[in-house]
């Protein structure tokens, strides 16, 4: 039977709503549609229950208390909220914020307008397998610093950061560390005790909950963390972030979070099989193909493959039966890698040729087995096109034509 | 499909025609290798001219993308049967219209244009005597 097309490998983009979350959010639309601030009648009654409900299925995800999940519209404004709001906070600390190179653009941007205020900003730079070392994070601190923010997984290639120990780091100079866990959440186990984390953002969509909801976790003993708030008007959850609860999206991504805690270690290992099956079954038939980012201390479900001798968006073109993430595409003169591979010291032309394929929930050995095949077809006949490729067979460095 | 691609591209992205390569030592062949410099594009063009001056055969390669490959392709068609003196006045312009590019993928045309005009060239120093002397 030919699967529906095209796949969707692309799990670390968003995935589906998981038929139980969506039961559990439904009633709140239409019946139960309440605002949870309307103390005086049952309806306000019940719909702040249910948010309560979402807070404990959210903080037992990562080891928290209820008090201290704050809910956002998602992990870009929980990011936004935990460096802008700690930062302003603190400022009579100093003016240092730490960070990666490889973190995502909700960070580095907040970052950046954060240099824009006069802060000043480490962004460490990775191995070339994307890691970061716990050690580089203590170097770079100051007597000055205010805020680690090092990502717990990367999106692109899947790396994990050494939380733990980055944790123990900045308790040792008691340092706040913040921690974007979007992509980690649901997939790896998350304890913010274990990871000394101060704040950590997650994201519904990103685990089969509804898109448009999300979290910040601010820490409240040892120490107890402030922020200011960056959104006001009407001071919801504790005055740290206003506006009415978005009480169908809080439901899903509590709902989401209770099925991720049940189903993560069979997730984990399943999709971590499929995700080698896609691994070896590519490489077995295609040489020169490169892996983006460390071959063990990444998620199970993400596999990020640079194509050499191949153009990425003609690539991207002939896998047009696959949901996937590209390096870039081809627009005007120039084309821009990406800054987690460039990071990585990855070659702008093996990183534009780089693909991401994330596995998730719903991928079968069908949809993998597909994807082999279709893979291997699409570069071996853009090799064939390829001068570089024929080059290459001929033992001409193509480098030489750059 | 992506909005900016044209069935035509599509066409010939998806069955590029008179792909490959020619004897480049062949005094009948000319070779041109153009690049974009800026995204680092290739395309490998080359023609075979018979002793009336006619293009009996032009094949190509690309490294690049869907409109680099499709610009190879029809520019490939275009020159099979015209004399070489046709050849120098191609256009990038043709590549443009007839793949519908829109202005940030013109660097796809200009490739083509660049190799078109390298291989005539290439082809053109291989007659001259003074550096292959007549066998």
């Amino acid at each position: 039977m030919t699967p529906k097309l095209p796949i969707y490998l692309d799990y670390n983009a968003t995935t589906p709503v998981d038929k139980r979350v969506l039961e559990a959010i439904l009633p709140f639309f239409c019946e139960d549609f309440g605002n949870p601030t309307s103390h005086g009648h049952a309806f306000g009654w019940k719909a702040e229950a249910a948010v309560e409900v979402a807070r404990q299925q959210v903080a037992d995800l990562i080891g928290a208390t209820p008090q201290e999940i704050v809910w956002t519209s998602g992990a870009t404004e929980s990011n936004n909220l935990a460096i802008k709001g700690a930062c302003e906070m603190y400022r009579d600390r100093g003016r240092h914020v730490i960070t990666c190179r490889t973190e995502h653009r909700a960070v580095l941007e907040v970052c950046a307008v954060m240099e824009q205020a006069g802060w000043q900003v480490t962004y460490l730079p990775v191995d070339e397998t994307g890691w970061v070392e716990a050690e580089q994070v203590e170097a770079a601190i100051t007597g000055q610093t205010v805020l680690i923010s090092i990502m717990a997984a990367n999106n692109e290639t899947g790396v994990l950061s050494p939380m733990v120990e980055i944790g123990q780091v900045a308790k040792k100079h008691g340092v706040l560390l913040h921690t974007d866990a979007t992509q980690a959440a649901g997939k790896i186990p998350l304890d913010v005790e274990a990871m000394g984390a101060d704040l950590l953002s997650l994201s519904a969509h990103k685990l089969y909950g509804p898109k448009g909801c999300g979290c910040l976790y601010v820490r409240r003993r040892g120490p107890r963390v402030r922020l200011a708030a960056q959104v006001h008007g009407g001071g919801h959850e504790r005055g740290l972030r206003s506006g009415t609860l978005n009480v169908p999206g809080i439901v899903g991504l509590g709902a989401a979070a209770e099925v991720a805690r049940g189903d993560m270690p069979a997730d984990a290992e399943r999709l971590g099989a499929l995700r080698d099956r896609l691994d070896t079954g590519i490489r077995a038939q295609l040489s020169d193909v490169h892996t983006n980012g460390h071959a063990t201390r990444r998620l199970s479900n993400t596999l990020n493959l640079s194509f050499a001798y191949v153009e990425g968006e003609a690539l991207k073109m002939k896998l047009s039966s696959l949901a996937v993430s590209s390096g870039s595409a081809c627009r005007s003169e120039s084309r821009e890698p990406s800054h987690v591979l460039k990071a990585m010291g990855v070659s702008d032309a093996l990183a534009n040729a780089a693909i991401r394929f994330s596995l998730g929930r719903p991928t079968t050995e069908e949809d993998v087995d597909f994807a082999i095949e279709a893979t291997v077809r699409a570069v071996r006949e853009l090799r064939a096109i390829s001068p570089l490729y024929e080059l290459a067979r001929e033992g001409i460095d193509p480098k030489r034509l750059e | 499909m992506e909005p900016s691609h044209s069935p035509e591209l599509m066409e010939h992205f998806s069955r590029p025609r008179n792909v490959g390569s020619l004897d480049r030592r062949s005094r009948r062949v000319g070779t041109g290798t153009a690049t974009v410099a800026d995204c680092g594009d290739v395309m490998r063009l080359q023609i075979e001219v018979d002793g009336r001056g006619r293009i009996s055969r032009a094949k190509f390669k690309t490294f690049g993308c869907s409109a680099a490959i499709a610009a190879g392709s029809v520019t490939t068609e275009w020159l099979r049967g015209r004399n070489v003196q046709e050849a120098e006045t191609f256009s990038a312009d043709y590549v443009t219209e007839r793949l519908s590019l829109p202005p940030d993928k013109q660097h796809s045309s200009r490739l083509a244009e660049d190799a078109v005009r390298q291989a005539v060239g290439d082809w053109k120093s291989r007659r001259c005597p003074c550096r292959h002397p007549a066998s």
